[in-house]
């Protein structure tokens, strides 16, 4: 190994990238196109539209993200499979393993690091 | 209707009147509040001493490294980070500074946070995990480590160290006129006897430094965690009880309306809106675009992400840290209240100080145990950034000027060594600096610290994606923008007090447009940055290498570092081994 530049990752397919991209675009552009919402009425339990529009935004983003973070573990995983050589049946098993902490996520990596 | 909401804004402002300050400013010492503030500050200067102790090896007692002093070891997870985050963005001054805009001018000037905190997120999903992965490989401790390395720039990576330091004093200096807000509300700030005043403030600070010398990193981040039960006791009960309270939160925006719609006698104009008007539009989204670029530029806002394990744990982070957002949403809206509640916020000197909004609201409508609490909560949420931001800053020192320019070969321990002292010194400079200027000096330095951050953005998250820009171009950009920044900001004068740095909105240049100013100076640096790479490049200046690889941007945590790979083999650790025999 005189080379230090291992790859850490097989190759890239487009589209998970591309469905994730647009999610956090969506994210970060809403909120911002202020004509949309710079209004008062309607009001929810008195509070006007601009208010509690952009309190909505946080859930709707939070989701946003969230999807694009399973899209992109997915592939992400799928990547580092791919160059440790590992077979799919491995990968199968571990994305079915759990979701949440980060010693699941590392498991798969740690798997294809022992091998 | 209007009648009904006459009486109960009088019978609000005769309360307040009862418990609040008289008409030179002195108040009472609220002694029930202030025994509990006392007491909450106690346990969390214990928990700070205790955190040396925390997750740390006997053998790594006294934390001699810079990976475990200044970044709590690099192995904190998805709800340590949740903490440590919150605790570092969400910081005393929001608390006191967002609703206390929302009181004084509206919407523009306040509730622009929201959208800003709601946009951080993506953008720290999208940058932050690739800063982590290049981090974690080659040992980076800092924002201006990483330019350091993908330029081979010393000078760029001390333009970006700098940046950092200098924008982020004014910034702990903010965090103690928070506390200066909850000590003047418990009746602590006297005009009488500056230095009896002051000296809460000095005891609050002296017991900060010693336990983040002590603790490190590790100490914000345990300290956080209580921070945030209490902050977030206090915002749930205040939002349960208090629009009900004040008649509904229609009559509360009604009240806001009124108040704010009236003129203005420093400028003939409003004092703000309760929803903005056109003009104000791309002030609004700019304001909320450029801060969110501009956080995570800081350098404690790096801390908090390099000290995470994985690179996932920040992509999780992203998801659950918008909670805040909400919270941050409903302590804006507090400052309506106050509207509603007539809070009189009159500081020790007699003046009206709209800092003060939101802790004497607490005072004014609670008992005095739970405004205890809440002001504690302030108190404690200013203790947590500042720990960071002092961390963040010496870090820097350390880093890219001690070690870079003055001793390139000192030892992990003479860097642990050299930052801890620093961390001290840059507490004390933020301590004289509240001591011995006036706040609005200190809201002033912290306005351009963040145009100037912001002007990092393009070295740092460029280099995230691409080796594109030449590192003097990106020099010439970062200078252009500070400068621009700092003249445009100079240019804004405060109507009321004629005084330089009177906002950070001006028109955009050779427009009318007013935008927020951090974003101006950004496209200025963005283009500059790209012109000069052109003409360099046509000119076929060399540049110098990179000594990060493409592999390198998407490393996870059990990818080995750099070093280790260099080594014909790479060592396995044996904690990874056992997790790998446990998985199969």
């Amino acid at each position: 190994m005189s080379d230090p530049d291992i790859p850490t990752r097989g190759p890239a397919k487009p589209v998970p990238y591309v469905i994730a991209g647009i999610l956090i675009a969506i994210a970060i552009i809403m909120p911002l196109i202020v004509p949309l919402y710079a209004f008062a009425e309607p009001t929810l339990w008195g509070m006007p539209f601009f208010y509690w529009y952009q309190l909505l935004w946080v859930f709707i983003a939070s989701g946003l993200l969230g999807i694009a973070y399973l899209i992109m573990r997915k592939e992400d995983r799928r990547r580092r499979q791919a160059v440790r050589g590992a077979g799919p049946q491995a990968a199968t098993a571990q994305t079915s393993a759990g979701d949440g902490d980060g010693a699941n996520g590392t498991g798969t990596d740690t798997e294809g690091d022992a091998r | 209707m209007t009648a009904h909401l006459l009486s109960l804004a009088a019978s609000a402002g005769h309360l307040a009147a009862a418990t609040g300050p008289d008409a030179h400013g002195n108040r009472p010492v609220n002694w029930v509040a202030l025994i509990v503030v006392i007491v909450l500050f106690v346990v969390v200067a214990v928990i700070g001493f205790l955190a040396s102790r925390w997750r740390t090896d006997p053998s790594a007692r006294g934390l001699h490294t810079l990976d475990e002093w200044g970044l709590g070891g690099r192995g904190f997870g998805t709800w340590i980070t949740w903490f440590l985050l919150g605790g570092d963005l969400y910081t005393a001054y929001t608390f006191v500074a967002v609703p206390a805009a929302m009181w004084a001018s509206g919407a523009v000037s306040g509730f622009f946070a929201v959208p800003y905190t709601i946009v951080l997120y993506p953008i720290v999903f999208l940058l932050m995990s690739r800063l982590w992965s290049v981090s974690h490989r080659h040992g980076y401790v800092t924002p201006a480590d990483f330019v350091g390395g993908r330029y081979g720039s010393r000078w760029l990576s001390v333009a970006v160290a700098v940046t950092g330091i200098v924008a982020t004093m004014p910034y702990i200096a903010l965090q103690l006129v928070g506390i200066k807000a909850v000590l003047t509300v418990l009746g602590l700030g006297s005009n009488t006897n500056p230095f009896m005043a002051d000296l809460p403030l000095i005891i609050a600070f002296v017991v900060l430094a010693a336990y983040t010398y002590t603790g490190g990193l590790r100490a914000p981040a345990l300290i956080a965690i209580v921070k945030d039960i209490l902050i977030y006791i206090a915002i749930i009960v205040a939002i349960a009880y208090l629009p009900a309270h004040f008649g509904g939160w229609e009559n509360i925006f009604g009240a806001a309306d009124k108040k704010l719609s009236a003129t203005n006698p420093a400028t003939g104009s409003p004092f703000g809106a309760v929803i903005p008007g056109a003009a104000s539009f791309n002030a609004y989204w700019t304001l909320a675009l450029g801060s969110a670029m501009a956080l995570f530029m800081y350098p404690h806002s790096v801390t908090g992400v390099l000290s995470t394990k994985s690179r996932n744990t920040i992509r999780r982070n992203a998801m659950v840290l918008p909670l805040y957002s909400l919270m941050l949403g409903f302590l804006a809206l507090l400052g309506y209240v106050a509207i509603k509640a007539g809070t009189q916020p009159i500081d020790t000197n007699g003046a009206i100080n709209a800092q003060l909004v939101v802790p004497q609201l607490f005072l004014d409508s609670f008992p005095s145990w739970f405004s205890g609490i809440a002001l504690a909560a302030i108190a404690i949420g200013a203790l947590v950034p500042a720990a960071i931001m002092s961390i963040a800053a010496s870090n820097l020192f350390t880093r890219n000027i001690y070690k870079d320019l003055f001793k390139k070969n000192a030892t992990p321990k003479q860097e642990a060594n050299v930052s801890k002292l620093v961390s001290l010194i840059v507490k004390v400079g933020a301590l004289v600096f509240v001591l011995g200027m006036d706040q609005s000096s200190a809201i002033n330095l912290q306005l351009l610290g963040g145009i100037w951050i912001l002007q990092t953005f393009p070295s740092i998250v460029a280099g995230l994606y691409t080796r594109w820009f030449n590192k003097w171009a990106l020099l010439a950009g970062w200078a252009a923008g500070i400068l621009y920044g700092t003249i445009a900001a100079y240019n804004v004068v405060n109507p009321a007090t004629h005084a330089h740095f009177g906002g950070s909105i001006a028109a955009f240049p050779f427009t009318s447009v007013p935008v927020y100013i951090g974003i101006s100076a950004f496209v200025i640096n963005a283009v500059i940055a790209t012109v000069v790479t052109l003409v360099l490049r046509a000119f076929k200046v060399k540049d110098t290498t990179d000594s990060t690889r493409p592999s390198d941007y998407g490393a996870d945590e059990n990818d080995p570092k750099v070093a280790a790979a260099e080594q014909s083999q790479p060592p396995l650790d044996p904690e990874l081994d056992g997790r790998g025999t446990r998985v199969s």
